[in-house]
Order: C-alpha cells, then sequence, then structure tokens
C-alpha cells in the first residue's frame, strides 16, 4: 500500500530569531486529512513555527517538507509551493483600499486566467461558504472582527489549498465569534478534504475541532497526540499549560527574560 | 550611523529600486493599480500644487519687479519669471510640495501595510508585495510630477500675469512675447519635464522603500513618514543641483 507523503514533515528543525534558538530539535509529521492543534503559551515559538512553515523563515538545522517537497531556496519556486497554502493570519492582513470581494478575488485574479464573471461567481461562493455573501461590497474598516477573520479565511480558501494554516484564529474575538469562527474551521476542513494546522494558544476552543494536539513549551515539542492523551497527559509542563498555572516548569516570561540575560 | 552601517543602507536602498523595476510588468492588474495611484497621489495634490504655484508667481513678480524697475527693465519681468520657474523653481517646488504631500502618504501607507499583515498577506498569497504595492506608486509619480510642474508653472504665470498686467500696470502684449521669446520649449520645458519626472521616481523610490521596511508598529509608522520627507527632499535638492550642472551647461 503506498502512502501519500505527510501534510508537514519537519526534521530535526532549529530555528533562530534574532541569533537565539526559539526552537530546537523539532521533529514533526503532520498527515494528510484532519485538523492538527499547535499549542503553547505565548512567546513558546509557535509564530516561527508557522514562519517556518510558509517559508518566511529558513531552518538554521534540519529539513522542512510542506506537500511532499522541501521548502524551496528559490523566491520564484517558495512563491509556486506558497499557492497550495491558505494562511489565515492573527491581524488578517486584509487589503484596507480594496473591498471584501476584490480581497477575495485577489489571488484568483494573480493566479489564474478565468474570466472576470468567473471570477465573480467564484467569489461569492467564497462569501457564501463563510456566511459573507451580503457584505461583498463593503470595505474591511466596515466589518467587525469576527467579519473581517471570515473575510481572511474566504481569501485564504480562494485557489482551493489543499494546506490550511491558521495563526491564532480567535485572537480579539468573543465566545460567539471564536465559536462561529472553528465550526467554520472544521466543516470546511471536512467539507473541502483539507489539512488544517491551528496554531494557537486558545486550548479549549480548539481542542474539541482537533484531531490532533502539539504543544510546544520551552523551545521544543512536549507532547504529540490525540486531544484526549493531552487531557490526560499527567506531565507537569502540559498540565501547567492546560490548567493556566503561574508556577509550574513553564516560566513565566521566558522570553523576556532570556533577553533581558 | 556607521559607515559601513550607510554603505549597506544605501546597498539595500539600490536593490530595493532594482526590485521595483523588476516587478514594473505592464499586466492589466498593473494599468489598474497605476490608475488609482495617479488619482489618489497625482490629482489629489491638484490644489495645493495650484495654491503653491500661485502664490510663488505672485511673490517672484512683486520682487522682480522691484529689482527691474531700479534699472528700467521692467518688461523682462516674464523674462524673469519663465526661467526662473521652468529651469529651477517649478521643478524642486513641485517636487517638494509632492513630497510634503503624497510621499508622506506613500510612506504612510505602506509603513501602515507592514503593521497590519497587509504586506505579509500578499507574499503568503504569493504575490510580489513589491509588484502590488511599490511599483504602481514609483509609475505613478514618474507620471504625475511632470504633470503637476506643468501645472505649477501655469498657474505661477498665471498669478504673475495677473498681478503685473491689472494691478502693477505693465503691457500685456510685452509680458507674453517676452516668455515665449526667453523660454525655449526644448531647453526649458523638455528639461523641467524631464526633471519633475527624476524627482518623481526618487521621491516615490525613498517614500516607498523607508515605509516599506518601516518597523511594523505606530511608531515605526511615523518614523518613516518623517524619515522619507527629509531624506526625499535632501535628494531632491541634490539631484536638481546635479542635473542643472549637466543640462545647462550652454
Amino acid at each position: 500500500m503506498i502512502h501519500a507523503p505527510a501534510a508537514v514533515r519537519l526534521t530535526d528543525v532549529r530555528l533562530d530569531r534574532g541569533g537565539r534558538a526559539v526552537l530546537e530539535g523539532i521533529d514533526l509529521e503532520v498527515p494528510r486529512g484532519g485538523i492538527t492543534a499547535v499549542l503553547g503559551p505565548s512567546g513558546s515559538g509557535k509564530s516561527t513555527l508557522l514562519a517556518a512553515l510558509t517559508g518566511e523563515l529558513d531552518a538554521s538545522a534540519g529539513t522542512v517538507e510542506v506537500l511532499g517537497t522541501p521548502l524551496p531556496q528559490r523566491k520564484r519556486a517558495l512563491l509556486e509551493l506558497r499557492k497550495g497554502i491558505g494562511v489565515l493570519l492573527q491581524g488578517n492582513g486584509l487589503l484596507t483600499d480594496l473591498t471584501v470581494a476584490e480581497n477575495v478575488a485577489l489571488p484568483l485574479r494573480t493566479h489564474t486566467t478565468l474570466p472576470a464573471v468567473v471570477i465573480h461567481r467564484l467569489v461569492l461562493m467564497k462569501l457564501h461558504a463563510v456566511g459573507l455573501r451580503a457584505a461583498a461590497d463593503l470595505f474591511p474598516r466596515e466589518l467587525s472582527g469576527g467579519m473581517a477573520r471570515r473575510v481572511a479565511l474566504a481569501r485564504a480558501l480562494a485557489l482551493d489549498p489543499p494546506l490550511m494554516i491558521y495563526d491564532e484564529p480567535l485572537t480579539g474575538l468573543d465566545p460567539i465569534a471564536s465559536g462561529v469562527i472553528m465550526s467554520l474551521i472544521a466543516r470546511l476542513n471536512a467539507s473541502l478534504g483539507l489539512t488544517s494546522i491551528i496554531v494557537t494558544h486558545h486550548v479549549h476552543e480548539t481542542l474539541p475541532v482537533a484531531d490532533r494536539a502539539i504543544v510546544i513549551a520551552n523551545g521544543r515539542i512536549v507532547f504529540s497526540g490525540t486531544p484526549h492523551a493531552l487531557q490526560a497527559s499527567a506531565d507537569p509542563l502540559v498540565r501547567q499549560f492546560l490548567l493556566g498555572e503561574p508556577d509550574g516548569p513553564i516560566a513565566f516570561d521566558a522570553v523576556a527574560r532570556a533577553e533581558a540575560a | 550611523m556607521t559607515f559601513v552601517a550607510a554603505t549597506r543602507s544605501l546597498g539595500r536602498a539600490g536593490l530595493f529600486s532594482l526590485s521595483v523595476l523588476r516587478a514594473s510588468a505592464p499586466t492589466r492588474d498593473f494599468f489598474t493599480e497605476l490608475t488609482r495611484e495617479i488619482y489618489k497621489i497625482g490629482a489629489r495634490s491638484l490644489p495645493i500644487i495650484a495654491v503653491g504655484g500661485a502664490f510663488v508667481g505672485l511673490v517672484l513678480t512683486l520682487q522682480g519687479y522691484r529689482t527691474l524697475s531700479r534699472f528700467g527693465a521692467t518688461n523682462s519681468l516674464s523674462t524673469l519669471l519663465g526661467l526662473s520657474l521652468y529651469r529651477e523653481l517649478g521643478p524642486v517646488l513641485t517636487a517638494l510640495l509632492f513630497i510634503g504631500r503624497a510621499g508622506s502618504s506613500i510612506a504612510a501607507e505602506l509603513g501602515l501595510m507592514r503593521a497590519t499583515d497587509q504586506i505579509t498577506a500578499l507574499g503568503l498569497m504569493a504575490i510580489d508585495p513589491v509588484k502590488k504595492a511599490v511599483a504602481p506608486r514609483f509609475w505613478a509619480a514618474v507620471i504625475t510630477v511632470p504633470l503637476l510642474t506643468a501645472f505649477f508653472c501655469s498657474f505661477a504665470i498665471a498669478a504673475s500675469y495677473l498681478e503685473a498686467v491689472h494691478v502693477i500696470g505693465l503691457d500685456a502684449g510685452y509680458f507674453w512675447s517676452a516668455l515665449k521669446d526667453s523660454v525655449d520649449f526644448v531647453d526649458d520645458y523638455l528639461v523641467a519635464f524631464l526633471k519633475s519626472a527624476v524627482f518623481g521616481g526618487t521621491a516615490a523610490l525613498v517614500a516607498a522603500y523607508v515605509g516599506y521596511h518601516a518597523e511594523p508598529t505606530i511608531e515605526g509608522t511615523s518614523i518613516a513618514t518623517t524619515r522619507a520627507v527629509v531624506n526625499a527632499s535632501l535628494l531632491v535638492l541634490m539631484f536638481n543641483f546635479v542635473l542643472s550642472a549637466l543640462l545647462f551647461r550652454s
């Protein structure tokens, strides 16, 4: 039986920021299909890991493979690979001088030769999928935080990428908007057959939709397994993170202290 | 700033300029963006160009008349006006007004795009941010600053005509014929156009460079905006000397 290559594979990866190792000895394999939650406290290196997956940050050591291909060094090849990766950024990154529909149409207009009429219909379909078809002509400044996040989600899905990466998708959202976003992520992942990686510190909202969980703390992966196993873990590091205890093996303000030292 | 850091910064700016030129493929999207930018940074700059031009024309007329009247040469007032406007004041003052109005907005817009993840998002969508956000602004400046210079000079001459003929009482025929005889279409008018295009491109590149590389914070954007205005203004004044020395040797 032939197995499809993993959606993401990291082998003995080290990631540096400002000459300091943020993550070391990272071995990670994200299988195709399903939702993987990458959890960890603020400053643990989750966003650094995300930057490595999208090729924004080169690994100082080890190899990073995405969709069965080692991340290319050449800019053109990297841009080509990125067409297969949809990224929902924490700050949404919606272009403020374009309408909602123009934002969603942007990747389609740039990377396809589809006629304008077809692109318009595709845009409306994507907006319909996130429940915002009626907001097509609004500008990003006219949207609430939750709506803007959903528009950014529709734009990230515009090219039907097989891999979706979500960077802190719940930051700044109220509980209802958070629930809407998480159920959208789960529904779209199942209906479109995607592989999703959610990088977040919102444990309790994310674990119910995740098939797999990875916990990063103190510069390494401290847990990898199912959400159920995570909840049952007796590891003091994991327990401290899950229960939000101030004292324990994870140092509060670890990054600030390391930089001050 | 050390010499090494300054050299490195200059090298980066040079590479950035090359990347802007490389990213200037004439696609449909590019022309759409270019049109939008010409309206934003060109058409919206017209009011200050008009007002600025008119007052420069008025003050040149006032001072020129006072000085020339001592030598009985007031009929040469429009000669003084035309040559000083087309050769130096028009291109330079238009560029400085453009930097204050549009250069600062280019730096602020790109700085805010950086701070609000828009530039990162473009890169992650496999869209070259320089091609999408910088190249249209650069070419819009190259196209609009010469046109704005023409408007600046026209408003200055019109204001000067009103003052010289209808307030001071000079002869309208002398005013226009001296102007026509002294200003050469190629040596003065087209050279002013060329200088303006260089100044517009310089202003846009400097503003885009500092805005694009701004710290992704509100303070970073503010610093970039100030730096764009100061650096671009100084470069325009320096380039004006170099271009004048090269173009007006006769």
